[in-house]
């Protein structure tokens, strides 16, 4: 049922329409004037102009986090399309649904070198997880609807649709999307239920468990955290998450452990070392969490749920592989769970959790409490202590202030921690907080930053400002890039080759020019006041808060080490040096 | 490694364009191994086409390998035939031969033997085609050498399980 012929700009913007889309975040260019035009003619869609491709694909990032649905980015060809690069790759190593209309060339002039030019599939082709050149504008609606289709079924990710110019110009028909069976990806969301069997009585017998969920359980929406928070209460098992499962489980709840990983808290690294039976919901066993593989969790059976049958079995051989999407699997779970009412063994449990008590009361992410210099992890409690009982969503930077954020910001539900966890994307933050804050008006967006990688995307301010966006950037300014100097301190023997930054910009003015406002706090005292200052202030805010600028992040598994191999602090470097098979690793 | 083995995959997929070089992508961006390679359209109506692909690794490679292939959008299906159970595999080469005299007579005895069929003939040389397996073509040409071996083309591995049933 097609209806009357529209030319292909107009096809675009209709099935974008059509797929529930309300936001865009692009960059007009000579190869997608024709669809800026169309845009220019209508009101049903909300265009964010960026500063930089890359900050467009960000932004659409931290909007798709922070809600579940697509984010779209418009592009124009050759070094638009070429900017996105980076954010479709950090969208697809964290599974991210986005649809990037890139502008072509015309297809007459496609592989001629022409201006602008560039093999817009070629490059994306291995950091997408699908792309398509759209030659002919009958294709144009259908493609489109898949493309929507493919970004946000199965394991979630980015998809590019590249658009010639005379594609976008021509004459053809629209067809609106429809229940969309595709001849050849079909992603399996409901696990076989024998699987599911076998993982309650795996469950059931287990003396030492532990959940480790991920990101997974955030991408398979609200009601997968639910469950699984339902699921671990009922069980009574500990549940520890990863730097992208954050808020899939309350952090307040007693049986959480906090994050597991390189920076990950004492007790849920320990715990998956000694486990006895380890639940993987929805992670994917990075080389982050698992340090050295041949000391991981050495005696410990594995389940592992994943949408995504490449994830299993990839770095660490499992027991019991459940292929499904979190959310349905959860559901089968504590189904099955509940009409099995096992009995767990209670004393081996109280047993397990006496040994998890011991491992916390280490209380690992002490620090100096001094009011000589801002240690950072206490402006991030100050920053947690001010905002709380407040719609707070946090994206990040990468680096040392990353990892605090991590640590030290509790997170009560899903979709409300935005970080560039697989690629490690520096300049992600600022950009994602523009997109999340579109998204949530009223809710308090903080981007937790350092002073390097803000200055990667630092343009966006002026996107910020535009569009009365009133993000908050908390600058953790140490004038280092803190988390290269911490391995250059503890692994190339102090020698700090390029981590210093000389010649940095006055933050406070820098917010000033742009238009936005700037803040400062050079002493303990002062860091309350300008957390409050910079809540109620209805802008875009830079806050530099200078802190010390020696403080490195514990707790870390070095490199190559294994779990039980912490550094707990600056204390413990001494004794361990890395191991040379460690230094050779990211 | 000592584990490693040499598996072969066969992969139905549309016939669209791109298609090939996300497979190659897929191999050389993962560091998988891959020691021949065959494609061509085997439904036109469909328009899939049969990728055959041998490799080989360890079995945890080798599971990672299918299951990375089936995870691509116009992949349609991937089967290992080594693991599957029987199957057949056939390669077809053309192999250029120049000498004169009793080595020429030698290359023509051996080549019925292999039942290689001479499709070219110059005063001096022969281009033989012959199909069969690897180890067999390997084997002509390693007889080939000694007589005057010029040049080999060869088209890699293509392969179907024995039986009634399609992958």
């Amino acid at each position: 049922m097609s209806t009357e012929p529209m030319s292909g700009a107009e096809i675009i913007l209709k099935a974008l329409v059509d797929q529930g889309v309300e936001v865009i975040f692009g960059y007009p260019g000579g190869a997608v004037l024709p669809i800026y035009d169309a845009l220019f003619k209508q009101n049903a869609l909300r265009h964010i102009l960026v500063r930089q491709e890359g900050g467009a694909v960000h932004s659409a990032e931290g909007y798709a986090r922070s809600t579940g649905k697509v984010g779209v980015v418009l592009v124009t060809s050759g070094p638009g399309a070429t900017n996105a690069v980076t954010g479709l790759t950090d969208a697809l190593m964290d599974s991210v649904p986005i649809v990037c209309l890139t502008g072509q060339v015309p297809t007459h002039l496609i592989g001629n070198d022409a201006f602008q030019e560039a093999d817009t599939t070629g490059i994306t082709r291995p950091c997408t997880k699908h792309n398509y050149l759209v030659k002919h504008v009958n294709d144009l609606a259908r493609v489109l609807h898949e493309a929507f289709y493919v970004a946000k079924s199965g394991r979630p990710g980015p998809v590019v649709v590249d658009l010639p110019k005379d594609v976008q110009f021509a004459t053809g028909p629209y067809t609106p999307p429809a229940e969309i069976q595709h001849r050849s990806y079909k992603p399996q969301t409901k696990a076989d239920s024998r699987r599911i069997e076998q993982m309650v009585e795996l469950m059931a017998k287990a003396k030492r468990p532990l959940f480790y969920c991920g990101g997974g359980v955030v991408n398979s929406g609200p009601e997968a955290a639910q469950r699984l928070t339902e699921l671990v209460r009922l069980t009574g098992y500990p549940c520890t998450l990863t730097l992208m499962g954050l808020g899939a489980f309350p952090a307040s709840d007693p049986l959480f452990l906090g994050m597991v990983g390189m920076h990950g808290t004492y007790e849920a690294n320990l715990a998956m070392h000694d486990c006895d039976l380890m639940i993987n919901v929805g992670a994917r066993f990075d080389d982050r969490v698992t340090g050295k593989l041949a000391a991981f969790s050495p005696g410990s059976k594995k389940i592992h749920v994943d949408i995504d049958p490449s994830s299993i079995n990839k770095n660490v051989r499992v027991d019991l592989a459940v292929v499904g999407d979190c959310s349905s699997v959860l559901a089968d779970l504590l189904k099955a769970w509940k009409a099995k009412k096992p009995k767990v063994d209670e004393r081996a449990i109280a047993q397990w959790w006496k040994q998890i008590d011991g491992w916390r009361k280490r209380n690992c992410l002490a620090y100096e409490k001094t009011d000589k210099v801002i240690k950072p992890q206490y402006a991030l409690e100050r920053l947690y202590a001010l905002t709380r009982g407040r719609e707070l969503f946090v994206t990040t930077e990468v680096g040392q202030h990353q990892m605090w954020a991590a640590q030290f910001l509790k997170f009560e539900k899903p979709n409300h921690w935005m970080t560039s966890g697989g690629l490690g994307t520096m300049g992600y933050g600022l950009p994602a907080a523009i997109g999340v804050q579109l998204a949530h008006p009223e809710a308090l967006v903080v981007d937790v930053a350092g002073e390097a990688s803000i200055l990667m995307n630092i343009q966006e301010m002026s996107t910020a400002v535009q569009y009365r966006l009133p993000v908050k950037i908390f600058i953790l300014n140490n004038q280092w890039m803190g988390m290269v100097r911490q391995w250059q301190e503890l692994i190339h023997g102090g020698r700090y080759s390029e981590s210093y930054t000389a010649s940095l910009p006055d933050f406070v003015k820098l917010a000033e020019a742009f238009g936005a406002v700037g803040l400062r706090a050079s002493q303990a005292g002062e860091v309350d006041d300008v957390i409050r200052e910079m809540i109620k202030v209805d802008r875009p805010v830079i806050v530099d808060v200078c802190v010390d600028q020696t403080e490195n992040c514990f707790p870390m598994i070095p490199s190559g080490a294994a779990h039980n191999e912490m550094l707990l602090g600056p204390a413990d470097k001494a004794e361990k040096p890395t191991s040379e098979e460690g230094m050779v690793l990211v | 490694m000592s584990d490693s083995k040499r598996h072969t995959i066969a992969v139905l997929v549309d016939n669209e364009p791109g298609v090939l070089a996300r497979v190659i992508g897929l191999f050389s961006g993962r560091g998988y191994n891959i020691e021949s390679l065959t494609v061509a359209e085997v439904d036109a109506a469909a328009r899939q086409s049969r990728i055959t692909i041998v490799t080989s690794g360890t079995p945890m490679v080798i599971e990672q390998i299918k299951a990375q292939l089936d995870r691509l959008v116009p992949v349609h299906r991937v089967s290992d035939l080594t693991m599957v159970g029987p199957h057949v595999e056939r390669e077809l080469a053309l192999i250029k031969v120049r000498g004169t005299g009793e080595k020429r007579v030698e290359s023509l005895r051996i080549a019925d033997i292999f039942r290689a069929r001479a499709i070219d003939s110059t005063i001096d040389s022969f281009v033989f085609e012959m199909t069969g397996s690897p180890d067999k073509i390997n084997a002509f040409i390693k007889l080939m050498e000694p007589l005057g071996l010029i040049e080999v083309s060869r088209t890699g591995v293509v392969a179907i399980a024995r039986g009634s049933q399609p992958i």
